[in-house]
């Protein structure tokens, strides 16, 4: 198979902003499947709703669009039905971690073998940019006009303490990292969890002096810290700079796996 | 393979019901008065090939079996009226999709948390209306332990025909009362229409219903609760292509109501007419012994689509008597679709209707002039 034959060609253009770094996810995504030559028969993407559940109606494999939050239970009931199938979750950080929340708390704790491919935006793009739990504190958004007083989650914090197998966080800038993320994390068995911290320049970037594209790219960059060089200021008793994020492998572990290939 | 006979409650009866019918993935989250079918497959399931999943809550137990669905297998749920209600936004996703499932609900006292341990019929309404937009079901109703195993693998055939979530709404009585059982080893299972390679996933045959793409085939299909068109692709601004696939979509039931009926009918000729569905149908078989010969009696398992051409069997019908244990539900429906005066005996709080409470509604009947009369039991 050749990567475009992994795109639904009769369904592009997609929907998705200039500059919006959904696309590049996908990309990674299916250049991940490609790569692994993945049977795009025994395939199967999943996606709640939101900008970035919209990623699953570009793949040629069969997909579900499912419902706002929920794209983690449809998963479960495709793979347990299907445990031969790689099974892959587009979602966003509200439709996951708001809505969704408790079913991502618990697809980690099983350790369902699901890959889950999670783009960060900070914002609830679809709506027009509404907070989110994952908004970072003092960021403006149409519902937190004097800036958000609330603290976000660290979505693979949450993955890590609920169980997952594998989690991971890299940025729309690392395409080579991400999609070497995806690929490990379609090959581990259980729960991967690859968090994607992407740009919004529509409803994000626009309220918070970010009206280029390449500015939030470079934020996303500068922001970013590589593991090696987070633990290592660790030990040094150096914490993590606010508005800074960790990026690499974060865990990889073989806890028993729920849905597991027969 | 012969078949068995038991002494089983409802509930577990309902789950071999599934099972005869080929179900082989059950999720659900427990709840009273519905747990004993989960209960039963998670024994029986993983001894034949199936998987059974408790899941974190009821929306998600609704979205698995919609995913276990599309991946191929016969799919099922078991739940009371809190957790019907969560299933509602996917219940709403399973008939956009055209999705074959089947849901129990076990009915107890509502609203809310209600009354766990007692019968009720409140959620027949919220079957028929529950999640938004237009849409149609199809609803059975037992009301014996033999009907929940039999109306359980007729739950199965009928999402697959129809390929709609279809919903078995029986109640406490039902579901814990035991009796005699035969568990049928030959029962009859339509298969579901399979896309065929080329045809499109959501054009619909000369029968309204589209072939089934089930995962797994190299199809390729794209399922989305935004309304669609024929690829399945999402066309969310078009009024034509929205008012069409919803219409369909109503219609591939709603035109079928008199191939889906499933009805008893007792002395047609009769002035006074019973209507019942559930546990008052016993009631009502126990008055028509008593009284022989002088009221008749229409027993509905399936309660949605309404069967309304049923009622015009009644030609010498007076008065219909509607007892239901909430406060006339389906009496409202019956309504609809005649001018013969009705008398609801409604009754809440879980205790059945008893032989002299239909005698007596049956009286108020037999005088009745108002369009709609409300006996007081
Ligand atoms: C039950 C329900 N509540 C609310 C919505 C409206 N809604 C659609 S998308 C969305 C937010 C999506 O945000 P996110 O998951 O962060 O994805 P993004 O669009 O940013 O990629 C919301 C709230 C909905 N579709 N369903
Ligand atoms: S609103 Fe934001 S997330 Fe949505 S497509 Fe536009 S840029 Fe991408």
């Amino acid at each position: 198979m050749t990567l475009e034959e992994w795109y639904r060609q009769d369904r592009l253009p997609h929907i998705y902003c200039a500059g919006c770094g959904n696309g590049t996810i996908l990309n990674c995504t299916l250049r991940a499947t490609n790569e692994l030559g993945l049977d795009r028969t025994k395939t199967t993407f999943v996606s709640g709703i939101g900008c970035s559940s919209r990623a699953s109606g570009y793949t040629s494999s069969d997909s579900l669009h499912t419902t706002h939050g929920r794209a983690l239970p449809f998963a479960t009931g495709v793979k347990m039905v299907k445990p031969d199938h790689d099974v892959i979750v587009f979602t966003g950080d509200g439709d996951l971690s708001a809505i969704g929340g408790n079913h991502f708390i618990h697809a980690c704790r099983r350790n369902i073998d699901l890959t889950v491919v999670c783009m960060n935006n900070n914002i609830y793009g679809m709506t027009g940019g509404q907070g989110s739990p994952c908004t970072p504190y003092g960021a403006i958004s149409t519902t937190t006009p004097y800036g958000m007083r609330e603290m976000p989650f660290d979505l693979c914090a949450v993955a890590e303490a609920a169980g997952a197998n594998y989690v991971a966080r890299w940025t729309s800038y690392h395409v080579k990292e991400l999609t070497q993320a995806i690929r490990a994390g379609i090959e581990t068995p259980g729960l991967s969890f690859i968090e994607v911290m992407t740009q919004c320049p529509t409803s994000f970037g626009s309220k918070n002096k970010m009206r280029q594209v390449s500015q939030m790219v470079d934020a996303l960059r500068a922001n970013s810290i590589l593991k090696d060089k987070a633990d290592r200021n660790k030990a040094a008793g150096i914490p993590l700079e606010p508005g800074k994020f960790v990026v690499g492998e974060l865990v990889r572990r073989s806890n028993p796996v729920l849905g597991g290939r027969p | 393979m012969t078949d068995k006979t038991e002494f089983l409650n409802g509930n577990t009866a309902c789950a071999e019901g599934a099972i005869a019918a080929g179900c082989r993935f059950f999720a659900g989250y427990p709840i009273t008065p519905s747990t004993e079918v989960a209960e039963r497959m998670a024994v029986r399931l993983p001894k034949i090939g199936g998987t059974f999943i408790q899941m974190e809550d009821e929306l998600a137990s609704m979205a698995a079996i919609i995913g276990g669905a599309w991946a191929g297998a016969r799919t099922m749920t078991a739940t009371s009226g809190p957790g019907f209600s969560l299933m509602m936004e996917n219940i709403g996703y399973a008939a956009m999709t055209e999705t074959p499932c089947v849901v129990v609900n076990v009915q107890r006292g509502g609203p809310s948390t209600g009354q766990p341990t007692m019968a009720a019929q409140g959620d027949m309404m919220q079957a028929r209306f529950g999640s938004h937009g237009d849409y149609s079901i199809i609803a059975l109703a037992p009301s014996s332990v033999q009907e929940m195993f039999d109306l359980t693998v007729k739950a199965f055939n009928l999402a697959d025909r129809f390929r709609t979530p279809v919903f078995l709404m029986t109640d406490e009585t039902i579901g814990h009362m035991r009796e005699k059982v035969i568990l049928r080893s030959d029962v009859e299972i339509t298969p579901r229409r399979e896309l065929l390679e080329g045809e499109l996933p959501f054009r619909p045959g000369p029968d309204g219903v589209p072939g089934f793409g089930t995962f797994g085939r190299g199809l390729g299909v794209h399922v989305t609760g935004l309304t669609h068109d024929e690829r399945g692709y999402p066309a969310t601004d078009s009024a034509d292509l929205h008012e069409k696939v919803v219409r369909r979509m109503v219609r591939k039931i709603e035109d079928a109501r008199n191939e889906i009926a499933d009805v008893d009918i007792v002395n047609p000729d009769a002035e006074i007419v019973f209507i019942s569905y559930g546990a008052p149908t016993r009631a009502v078989q126990q008055l028509l012994a008593d009284y022989p010969g002088i009221y008749g009696h229409l027993n509905l398992r399936i309660v949605w689509p309404f069967p309304d051409a049923k009622l015009g069997e009644f030609g010498a019908a007076k008065a219909f008597v509607v007892p239901e244990m909430n406060l006339g539900q389906m009496a409202r429906e019956v309504r609809m679709h005649t001018n013969v005066p009705i008398v609801t005996a409604a009754k809440l709080g879980g205790a059945l209707h008893t032989v002299a409470e239909l005698k007596h509604a049956a009286d108020v009947a037999a005088t009745a002039k108002a369009p709609v009369t409300e006996v007081v039991l």
